[in-house]
């Protein structure tokens, strides 16, 4: 079993896999659009001071992920 | 011909943001329009006219979606517009394809004639991308044509194909959608192994903080620099020259057959200088009025403008949101929000407007109040540069801190205060991308045009109305019965009411009229702040009342007087 952590807590330039999502509603819905949902392979590009967004790619797409919906998202470490 | 009218077919350009949408309607209309890098802008949709076999029809540049069914305001506007229209371009990010048939699969359901448009064509090559565009066309059933807007590569192939539009029969389950987006693109999509190019690397540390924090603060510095080079070369090669050689010469002859003084002089000309006319202090409608907006004005928002337009295009606006969110989050508002703050030191007005980016009333409140109380527009910028003379660093040090420290505090208040949510950021970051230089004119242009015909009339009426009331005696009236608060807190001499007073209408009209109070230094630094804080310019208020209704615009305004009385009477005590 891999390490599993929530996006917040990931390390920047980590690889893994999205698990699961506890969503607020409409959330997840958010997210989808932007390819973020569960069994979406996904690297963590950066992370910001202050508990900033966190920013996460996936294939060409990046996106800026509000810190608070990071630590709702939880990875597999690959 | 009038039947043909009223039978003019609407073509709809629907598509993701940041996907070159506006570039394909630039391409494909000629017309105008605002193109931007970021979601929002083109929430008012843009049209523009095509002719295809000699049929002129209507071309409507839909706002960018994901979706047609996440909900927020340019979704609305998406799903309205298309149950209009005829045929729909869809454009897609060809470097980003599950993006993209997110949005075309979801068109499809929606049963109109569609051709499918795969731009960044020529970028899918860099990036180890292989699209087979023939099978997805078989898959999809409607047309599909790569293209590259921004050099026009495919854009005659796109016209010429429109009339094959046509309704698909690709159908789904709703809930399968992912599913079979991966399909698809398993079968039309290669991709090879690619060393990430320097740009990418680039658009990715630019957002870490190590890296990102100084860049930032280098690129907002030369942004500055280059915006006063641009600003004062051309006033200083161009526009003060043209001022004085042709017009001064055109308006002492005016002045000479008016005979140099009465009630219509004055008004026209103003008071002459020494027997000159000054631009700065004569204060007639054909000097001051003219020169103010058009001379010391114009070039700086001309400048402010061009160099926006270069960041918002070529993708940077995003990642600075990403990197002062932390910040902003705390103020109640979130990273995006430094969108309306930098349009607003162009303009206040179109900055409000472009607080409807944000989702939430309490965000649009906090936006909007901050926007207007402690971000100076250009013009009056541009004025107070002009008014601190051989003290520029210190008096603007001074000027801009504590602009900064009341927007901190303000903010940090009414995040607590206000009621309501504020929403975390959620946005994609584009790739940074070369801007397209019609298209960076073009959204220059618009906006100047707003500037122009918006502003120099209420300069004008401005400096008329001082005229009159002048004349009348009002200015000098009412400046004995608010010295108290003017000397009292302010420590300013009541004659500077008048540039209060004006201030309402136009805040650079309102500087220009201290020039000639001679006041020192601390009351220059005092004046600035006080008229920058306290009520809006008369576009503003209006646009302030259309965004936040008349209650909350009062709300909004009783945080203006509060604060200005408040930072007013600190600055006369401790500087």
């Amino acid at each position: 079993m891999n390490e599993r952590v929530s996006l917040a807590d990931m390390k920047s330039g980590q690889n893994g896999r999205i698990v699961q999502i506890d969503s607020r509603v409409g959330m997840t819905c958010r997210l989808d659009v932007l390819g973020l949902r569960i069994g979406k392979k996904i690297k963590k590009v950066s992370r910001q001071l202050m508990r900033g967004p966190v920013i996460v790619s996936h294939g060409n797409t990046r996106a800026a992920v509000g810190f608070g919906m990071a630590q709702r998202i939880w990875v597999e470490i690959e | 011909m009038g039947g043909d009218r009223v039978a003019m077919k609407k073509i709809l350009l629907m598509g993701n943001p940041n996907n070159g949408k506006s570039v394909v309607f630039n391409r494909l209309t000629g017309a105008n329009v605002i193109i931007s890098n970021y979601p929002g802008t083109t929430v008012d949709f843009i049209q523009g006219k095509i002719w295809i076999d000699e049929k002129e029809m209507r071309v409507i540049d839909v706002p960018g979606t994901y979706s047609l069914d996440a909900g927020d305001k340019a979704e609305e506007v998406a799903v309205k517009t298309l149950k209009g229209g005829d045929i729909v371009v869809n454009v897609v990010d060809a470097t980003n394809l599950e993006k993209g048939l997110n949005l075309t699969v979801q068109l499809i359901k929606n049963k109109k004639p569609m051709i499918v448009a795969l731009n960044f064509w020529d970028e899918t090559k860099h990036k180890g991308i292989a699209i087979d565009f023939k099978k997805l066309e078989e898959i999809l059933g409607v047309p599909c044509v790569p293209i590259c807007a921004v050099t026009g590569e495919g854009i005659k192939e796109l016209t010429e194909r429109l009339k094959e539009a046509k309704i698909s029969n690709f159908s789904y389950e709703g809930k399968e959608k992912w599913h079979v987006i991966g399909d698809i693109i398993d079968q039309v999509q290669e991709l090879s192994h690619h060393h990430h190019t320097f740009m990418e690397r680039l658009g990715d540390i630019s957002t870490t903080p190590v890296f990102g924090i100084p860049l930032a603060l280098v690129i907002l510095f030369l942004t500055f620099k280059i915006i006063r080079f641009i600003g004062e070369g051309l006033i200083g090669y161009v526009f003060e020259p043209v001022f004085e050689k042709l017009w001064t010469p055109l308006l002492l002859k005016l002045s000479a057959i008016l005979g140099s003084d009465g009630f219509i002089h004055d008004i026209l000309i103003g008071k002459l200088i020494k027997g000159e006319i000054d631009y700065g202090q004569s204060f007639g409608l054909l000097t001051t009025g003219l020169f103010v907006p058009i001379g010391a004005v114009l070039p700086y928002v001309f400048a402010f403008y061009i160099m926006l337009a270069v960041l918002e295009d070529c993708g940077y606006l995003p990642r600075l949101a990403v990197l002062v969110d932390g910040l902003m989050h705390r103020l109640g508002i979130h990273g995006l929000a430094i969108i309306p703050m930098m349009l607003g030191l162009g303009c206040n007005v179109p900055g409000i407007l472009s607080t409807r980016i944000l989702a939430t009333r309490k965000e649009r409140f906090i936006a909007a109040t901050l926007l207007s109380i402690a971000v100076p527009c250009a013009a009056l910028q541009a004025m107070i540069v002009g008014l601190m003379g051989g003290h520029i660093v210190y008096g603007l040090s001074i000027v801009y801190g504590t602009l900064f420290v009341v927007w901190i505090i303000l903010g940090l208040l009414m995040a607590h205060m206000v009621s309501g949510t504020s929403p975390e950021i959620f946005i994609e970051i584009p790739p940074y991308r070369r801007p397209y230089l019609t298209d960076l004119l073009k959204k220059t242009w618009i906006r100047l045009k707003w500037f122009i015909k918006e502003a120099i009339p209420f300069v004008l009426l401005g400096v008329f109305i001082v005229n009159i009331l002048y004349t009348l005696g009002i200015i000098q009236f009412i400046g004995k019965y608010t010295a108290p608060v003017i000397s009292g807190i302010f420590g300013l001499p009541k004659e500077a009411i008048g540039a209060l007073l004006v201030g309402f209408l136009r805040k650079d009209v309102a500087v220009g009229m201290l020039a000639p109070l001679a006041l020192n230094l601390k009351q220059l630094i005092i004046a600035s702040v006080v008229l920058t804080m306290y009520f809006p310019c008369i576009a503003t208020f209006s646009i302030l009342i259309k965004e936040l209704g008349f209650i909350d615009m009062l709300k909004s305004l009783a945080i203006m007087i509060v604060s200005v009385l408040v930072v007013g009477g600190i600055l006369n005590l401790i500087l």
